[in-house]
């Protein structure tokens, strides 16, 4: 059973996390699930990164408009935060509040929003939101610095209800209408223009005197409503509950159909939603409780391998494993490379392609992105001195001599443990019994059979079962 | 009818210039006021222009493009875009590639059009990409496109060495067998992952078989278009092209960037055709060229900022060449908005153009809807 309790840590790792390499695990598995949980909810428990030295050898990040770096810096923080929900988090409310960079090309908001997601990300919906709705990056993408009292612009007020809490069905146009007009006069100070000394960041800006102050109806109330009411009453509804709810499932437990589907389509599993609802209701629209009964849920752990990987996901969970990137980066490396991989895959971090987000599920999967995710994962086994080739050879070697099916069985295990179907399995004998047996017992032997080993697991990257997490 | 007497099957290439072009500064109003008024910056000097006619010339460095246009190769598409312009690259891009102006679609005109031209998704190269990422525009569930980033060293596995290669390969390829029973996903990954081998054990051939005395540029859109000749002279069935060529979103220094890329496009296009012709394969190849946006009337001190009212180029042997459509006025009483040129064509009109009189494909459900014409292939 403690195999299985190790294998369950490691699920609970990739989803709630960017997976774990086995010495992490084994300590992780010391505890019992609920308490790694726990730890995962509070991760004010484990110190922040420290990012000087990465500064230092990365100088672009002191100039904030490398916008790719950034992105970069974000993955790297993914691979080594010691709060591994927190950046989670982020990710999950980056996926669900696309904001993108390309049409502000204004980096520092874009970063600043990333920050937020990271610091409010694991509060309650009424934080959550408010912060939103007075985030200078979402404020320019949606238009709401165009959203005047005698012009009012609805994108925000729009995409607030439709995309970002309640879905569409549940309101109407004139709600649409009164919401917008709740938050005219909110905008952000001007920042100032690129050159010479590139951009100036932006902070929450509001103009009373282009507030609309007349009296509004919102979902039923009536009043001189602001932009707080509206996210006080949308905040509290349990269509909200509902709708983030359905989000967090897609997110950490198994895809769902896309968003637009919603209000079409039945969830794959009503129960489990209901039971998040329930949780968000009991608690004042809390996150934290809510992604207690997430994990803790037999939904959830029951779910292992039922998702496809996030380019990020597997960018990050990839480079853990291999054990690179490990609080600096190597000379030469720069964490851009990290930003780019993902990138290739089809997930432009901080550019997402739409205020929809990301299509996930097996919509990140095409030829071409297979193509760049195979090949990313198992080139990153090419360097036997890697230092997560280096442990598993090691962890092997402990073995001594391991025949063909020890040799497929341990590698899976290391790397996950992987679950792999019949054909996987059987083609990775295939490639075992061509090796015969791995003698890993001295230096000599290690030195001269590593490369078998890491072919190994190179071909299990590469196989459809990696793609999951 | 479609058909360009050859007997071989119609080929379209798409080359998209990434960022909004600056149409202004392409093909040139050169005697206007209006247009050096308003670009005491970026506007070229009347007597660099390379003159096409009385009021319209080329840009300076587009001599070899000016060559092609002289053999009769060129349709220059004047004013082509779509109504209510919106200046986001995103919304703009997304426009052009899956012709739906008002809602957000993942499935691209090309994905359509290759569904068209292999039902059966028979040959993962009937549509072949060259660049990073597959563009929305070939995108469509069920139709195998095949996207390479570096056709020399395009495949799966291509870290790994040799025959050590061929062996993982062939572990991969048994892998992803048919995975019945296993769900959708688990059997999406297997075609993709077989379409992935099959596509690039057929395209490697292309560049084993390809000799050429044509001497290509050393920069990306020369080096893309030569890979594109590369696969169509290997003669593997492929009849959609695509392939970008970035950078040309010019709201800051215009005045050294967008002479180099129009340069570089204008080369290279020329080396491409020059390159089929050698091998005898020029008569069954179209070329379009398109950008998503034109780009402001008047310069901004440094460079221009989106607009509209852009243009394109249809090109080829078969092309009757010539100026098509109208150039967008530039009495200030017609700008869009006040800045902006107005489109005197839809996009959606030349790619009918393109899928009824070149390929043979009914447009309306290509394109959703009916849009009028040019007849460059007669």
């Amino acid at each position: 059973m403690s195999d299985n309790h190790l294998a369950l840590i490691s699920h609970l790792m990739r989803r709630a996390g960017f997976g774990a390499g086995r010495d992490e695990l084994e300590e992780l598995s010391s505890k019992s699930y609920e308490d790694v949980v726990e730890d995962l909810l509070h991760p004010e428990r484990q110190e922040d990164l420290q990012e000087d030295a990465l500064k230092r050898y990365n100088l672009e990040l002191s100039y904030h408009d490398a916008v790719q770096l950034w992105a970069g810096r974000w993955v790297w923080r993914m691979v080594n935060s010691r709060r591994p929900l927190e950046e989670k988090m982020a990710l999950f409310w980056h996926h669900v509040f696309a904001t993108a960079w390309y049409k502000s090309e204004h980096s520092p908001t874009i970063i600043r929003q990333i920050e937020m997601f990271r610091e409010v990300g694991m509060s309650d919906l009424r934080t959550i939101l408010t912060e939103l709705a007075r985030d200078p990056a979402m404020n320019y993408w949606l238009d709401n610095c165009e959203n005047h009292a005698d012009q009012p612009n609805e994108n925000w007020g729009r995409e607030l209800l439709e995309l970002f809490s309640m879905g569409v069905g549940n309101y109407t146009e004139d709600d649409i209408k009164n919401a917008a007009r709740a938050f005219t006069g909110w905008t952000f100070t001007q920042p100032i223009p690129l050159y010479p000394f590139g951009h100036y960041t932006s902070e929450f800006h509001y103009l009373p005197e282009d507030h609309d102050d007349s009296e509004k109806t919102f979902l039923g109330h009536t009043g001189n409503l602001n932009g707080e009411d509206i996210v006080d009453i949308v905040a509290h509804q349990e269509a909200s509950y509902r709708f983030i709810s359905r989000h967090l499932y897609n997110f950490f437990v198994a895809d769902e159909p896309q968003v637009p589907a919603w209000n079409i389509e039945p969830p794959n599993d009503p129960d489990a939603i209901d039971a998040l609802v329930q949780a968000f209701a009991e608690n004042d629209g809390q996150l934290r409780p809510v992604l207690r009964t997430l994990f803790n849920s037999d939904f959830f752990r029951q779910a292992r391998y039922r998702k496809v990987k996030n380019p990020a996901e597997l960018v990050a969970g990839t480079i853990k494993l291999v054990g690179t990137y490990d609080w600096l980066p190597a000379p030469g490396q720069s964490v851009g490379a990290l930003s780019g991989a993902t990138s290739i895959m089809g997930q432009t971090l901080m550019n997402p392609p739409t205020v929809e987000g990301w299509h996930t599920g097996h919509e990140w999967i095409d030829g071409g992105t297979l193509n760049e995710r195979v090949n990313f994962a198992v080139n990153q086994f090419n360097d036997l001195s890697s230092p997560g080739v280096r442990a598993i050879v090691e962890r092997l070697a402990r073995d001594g001599a391991l025949s063909p099916d020890q040799l497929v069985e341990r590698c899976l295990d290391l790397v996950g443990p992987l679950e792999v179907g019949d054909q996987t399995r059987s083609a990775l004998s295939s490639y075992a019994d061509s090796v015969g047996d791995v003698d890993l017992s001295t230096d000599q032997a290690r030195t001269d059979n590593a490369g078998k080993v890491a072919r190994m697991l190179q071909m299990i990257v590469a196989s459809r079962e990696y793609q999951f997490a | 009818m479609a058909g360009n007497g050859s007997g071989k099957a119609p080929v379209f290439v798409v080359v998209q210039l990434t960022g909004g072009n600056d149409f202004m500064n392409t093909i040139i109003p050169y005697t206007s006021s209006v247009y050096h008024d308003n670009r005491p910056l970026v506007g070229i000097p009347q007597d660099q222009v390379i003159p096409i006619d009385d009021t319209l010339g080329f840009h300076p460095q587009m001599g070899a493009f000016k060559d092609l246009y002289d053999r009769g190769m060129v349709g220059i598409v004047q004013g082509i875009g779509y109504p209510n312009s919106n200046r986001s690259h995103f919304r703009g891009m997304d426009i052009w590639h899956t012709c739906e102006p008002h809602e957000v679609s993942t499935i691209g005109w090309l994905g359509r059009t290759l569904r068209e031209l292999d039902p059966a998704g028979e040959n993962p190269l009937t549509g072949v990409n060259f660049g990073v990422g597959l563009p929305r525009a070939m995108a469509m569930p069920g139709v195998p496109v095949t996207s390479v980033s570096n056709l020399d060293n395009y495949g799966l596995m291509t870290g790994i060495q040799s025959r050590e290669r061929d062996q993982a390969l062939d572990i991969f390829k048994q892998m992803y067998g048919p995975a019945i029973g296993a769900g959708p996903v688990m059997e999406y990954l297997s075609r993709t992952g077989q379409d992935v081998l099959s596509g690039a054990d057929l395209i490697k051939v292309a560049p084993e078989r390809y000799q050429s005395t044509v001497e290509y540029a050393d920069n990306p859109i020369a080096k893309s278009l030569r890979d594109v000749a590369r696969v169509h002279t290997a003669d593997l069935g492929t009849r959609v092209f695509y392939t970008s060529h970035g950078g040309y979103d010019t709201h800051a220094n215009e005045v050294p960037t967008h002479p180099k890329l129009i340069g570089d496009l204008s080369g290279a296009i020329y080396d491409f055709f020059a390159d089929l012709e050698e091998h005898d394969a020029d008569d069954n190849v179209v070329m379009l060229v398109f950008t998503e946006f034109g780009r402001r009337i008047y310069d901004n001190g440094s460079g221009t900022d989106h607009g509209s009212g852009g243009g394109a180029f249809v090109i080829g042997k078969t092309v009757a060449g010539g100026l098509y459509s109208e150039y967008p006025s530039l009495e200030p009483t017609r700008w869009v908005n006040g800045e902006d040129l107005e489109h005197t064509i839809d996009y959606r009109g030349i790619y009918g153009t393109i899928l009824e009189q070149w390929l043979g494909v009914e447009a309306a459900p290509i394109v959703n809807g009916h849009y009028e014409q040019i007849h460059p292939f007669e």
